[in-house]
């Protein structure tokens, strides 16, 4: 059932498409970082119409499946836009906007943990909006929801393997790629597994500590 | 079309559901336990499955395992793997519920010569239910959103059937794939309404 | 200031079931320690409770009061030396052999089944309607038809002045309506001795009456022990049988009310009891 040689053989190649994973994982991420900001921002716009657009733009990005978004921006965009991209910068951009929503939830948590006080001293002081955004108030909200934010690391690296839908050559497209051509089904699938379960707890572990450390700076 | 594609996704997420709300429960509670050895086979079982990438496993379990000799259909494994993988998230939801519950309340149990039954199902678990479910709720949500991903072993469901939809009507792809993301939304809405339901029936004496 | 502390006039003294002296004790400390780590909280106690006796454990944050009473209703186990109810040690049993082993559970339920608890926070099912709350133990345990409990319950609460808010929920009653259901949630079950934790302590002042007047009634007609941990200086003094004051996890002094609030004879008790003016 489980052939050592054969393993070890094609590991260097799954090694090679796990690069991908992760490539397009952190790339995903470091766009939904922004993109999370940007829509957390906006939600608290002082205008009513902006932030009903933001709220229903994130409702429904998150209440569907990144699948099926990743098959509209692949399939579909190209045909109502003269936009098109590669499969890579298209699973970067459905992960960027899908999770982006995600963690847009966990700066509002950060940012409505800021005391009140801080937006009065700054309006006081007569800051710009601008100012009061990124010299006051986001350094304080920030900080304490960095573990949070580093659980959907994690979250966005399993998902990654969705990306093959979309010819992502990553490790699980690999996996079946390698597994087609030998027939020997059951390595390559378990190595793919066993790679995302250490990179998973090994990530975990590093968001606990993180966590850790933060509720001391911050804790009382 | 749609219709039978709607009918497999619904079919496999209430399956689904039912086995993550069987293991959020079992392994929830279990993580309370009195005997160790209980208490760390949920721990295992709750930090394994959610350290899994459910595609990964879903394809181990469908393609994979019956080289190790068991051979699951494609709905067992669908049903499987979302349902483990899923009801890991839900046993930690369970668990830090149960966990809020006021100590005060323990105390009131065992003074009233309470057995340990009844503190757990008539105190206990009714007061962390109420607070269970606004997480439970994104959870389910969640795991409609995963049964999308058993297009990929083929499994027609929604998604899949979209797909064939876009083979023949190749012009209609935008619309497609927009409908399909309506039906996905509506269900989301349908899951979010049910919650909001089930809380205010639960929360009256709040 | 001592007159302010002195013994109200016989003719004012309520009357009720005299502690009876001679009986076997209903509870006994015997060298009980109780230690959290390094911190010793109770330190090497010996007490005893009569049948009927109403007692008052008074003394400053710390002194371990609480946690004595805690131990009593099994929430606490001793660190050392044993608790005995009605002769027999809570949590160690007798073997036939006469080998002693820790209780198990059916030893504790046994013997929990004389001791009530009330809580300084009334830890009531929030979940549960009045009625509820106080019928869900004598159901349960006990074993009552819905119609016995009920029958029972409704009586108790009659008992504590709330059979108009059977079917309320907690979240909407004051402060002293959620301890008087507390306390007749505890008595509806008929125990031996009952711990009061200090059960004003967390009322608004003006609620701090009504559940006074409920107790003083509790122990005029009742034959019931009683342990009242408290800060109520001129309520020990009216109801209880004896005092004992305590101090980091030791007796101090313990006598009748008249002797301790009267005429003090250590340096530690007055002190605490010039603090109440």
């Amino acid at each position: 059932m489980w052939d050592w040689s054969y393993a070890a053989e094609i590991l260097p190649g799954l090694l090679k498409a796990f690069r991908n994973t992760i490539g397009a994982a952190l790339a995903g991420f470091g766009l939904a970082v922004v993109i999370g900001l940007v829509l957390a921002m906006f939600a608290r716009s002082r205008w009513g119409p902006v932030r009903w657009v933001i709220r229903s733009i994130v409702e429904f990005i998150r209440s569907t499946p990144l699948l099926v978004q990743l098959f509209f921006l692949y399939y579909s965009l190209p045909m109502l836009t003269p936009l098109s991209f590669s499969a890579f910068a298209t699973g970067v951009l459905g992960l960027g906007l899908h999770y982006g929503t995600y963690l847009s939830e966990v700066y509002r948590s950060g940012i409505e943990a800021v005391p009140r006080g801080q937006w009065e001293a700054a309006k006081a002081l007569n800051l710009s909006r601008v100012k009061t955004w990124f010299s006051v108030i986001l350094p304080q909200a920030i900080p304490p929801v960095i573990p949070m934010m580093g659980n959907y690391l994690i979250v966005i690296v399993k998902e990654t393997p969705t990306l093959s839908a979309i010819t992502l050559v990553e490790v699980l497209l690999s996996a079946k790629n390698t597994a087609s051509i030998t027939y020997r089904v059951f390595e390559p699938y378990t190595i793919a597994g066993i790679l995302f379960l250490l990179l998973s707890l090994v990530l975990s572990f590093g968001v606990s500590r993180m966590e850790k450390i933060m509720k001391r700076r911050y804790a009382g | 079309m749609f219709a039978r594609g709607a009918g497999v996704t619904l079919k496999v997420a209430l399956l689904s559901a039912g086995v993550a709300l069987l293991m959020s429960l079992l392994a929830g509670l279990g993580s309370g336990s009195r005997f160790a050895f209980v208490r760390a086979i949920c721990r295992l079982y709750i930090q394994l499955f959610r350290a899994v990438s459910l595609l990964v496993l879903l394809f181990w379990m469908y393609f994979a395992l019956p080289f190790a000799g068991i051979e699951l259909s494609k709905l067992l494994s669908a049903v499987l793997a979302i349902g483990l993988n899923i009801g890991a998230y839900g046993a930690e939801i369970v668990r830090g519920s149960v966990a809020a519950v006021p100590k005060g309340q323990y105390e009131a149990s065992i003074v009233l010569n309470l057995s340990q039954s009844q503190r757990l199902w008539r105190v206990v678990f009714p007061q962390a239910f109420v607070r269970m479910l606004p997480p439970m709720g994104n959870l389910m949500i969640e795991l409609l959103k995963a049964t999308s991903l058993i297009y990929f072993i083929t499994l027609a469901d929604l998604t899949y059937e979209a797909m064939i939809l876009r083979n023949n009507y190749y012009i209609w792809t935008p619309y497609i794939f927009g409908m399909l993301l309506g039906i996905y939304f509506l269900l989301a809405a349908c899951i979010t309404m049910a919650i909001r339901i089930l809380e205010r029936k639960f929360t009256a004496w709040r | 200031m001592n007159q302010q502390l002195a013994e109200p006039s016989a003719a004012e003294k309520p009357e009720r079931p005299v502690a009876d002296a001679k009986a076997p004790p209903l509870v006994q400390y015997e060298q009980v320690t109780k230690r959290y780590g390094e911190l010793e909280v109770i330190k090497g106690i010996d007490l005893t409770l009569q049948p009927g006796e109403k007692l008052a454990l008074i003394g400053p944050s710390g002194s371990g009061k609480t946690t004595l009473g805690r131990m009593l209703a099994t929430l606490e186990k001793p660190t050392s030396g044993r608790i005995l109810v009605e002769g027999e040690s809570l949590w160690e049993m007798r073997m036939p052999s006469g080998k002693t082993v820790p209780a198990n559970d059916r030893h504790l339920r046994r013997l929990r089944g004389n001791i009530g608890m009330v809580f300084q926070h009334f830890n009531l099912f929030p979940h549960m309607s009045v009625i509820d709350n106080v019928t869900l133990a004598p159901r349960s345990v006990l074993g009552l038809s819905k119609e016995e409990a009920h029958e029972r319950a409704v009586t108790m609460l009659g008992k504590v002045g709330l059979d108009s808010k059977l079917s309320e929920f907690p979240s909407r009653l004051s402060g002293g309506q959620k301890q008087r259901v507390a306390i007749a949630r505890a008595l509806v079950m008929q125990p031996k001795v009952m711990v009061f934790d200090e059960v004003t302590s967390a009322l608004d002042p003006e609620l701090v009456g009504e559940v006074l007047a409920v107790m003083k009634e509790i122990a005029r007609d009742s034959d019931m022990a009683m342990m009242l941990i408290t800060h109520e200086m001129d309520f020990a003094r009216d109801i209880a049988d004896r005092v004992v004051f305590g101090a980091e996890g030791r007796i101090v002094e313990q006598g009748t009310p008249a002797d301790i609030f009267g005429q003090p004879r250590s340096e530690r008790l007055r002190s605490f009891l010039s603090r109440f003016g």
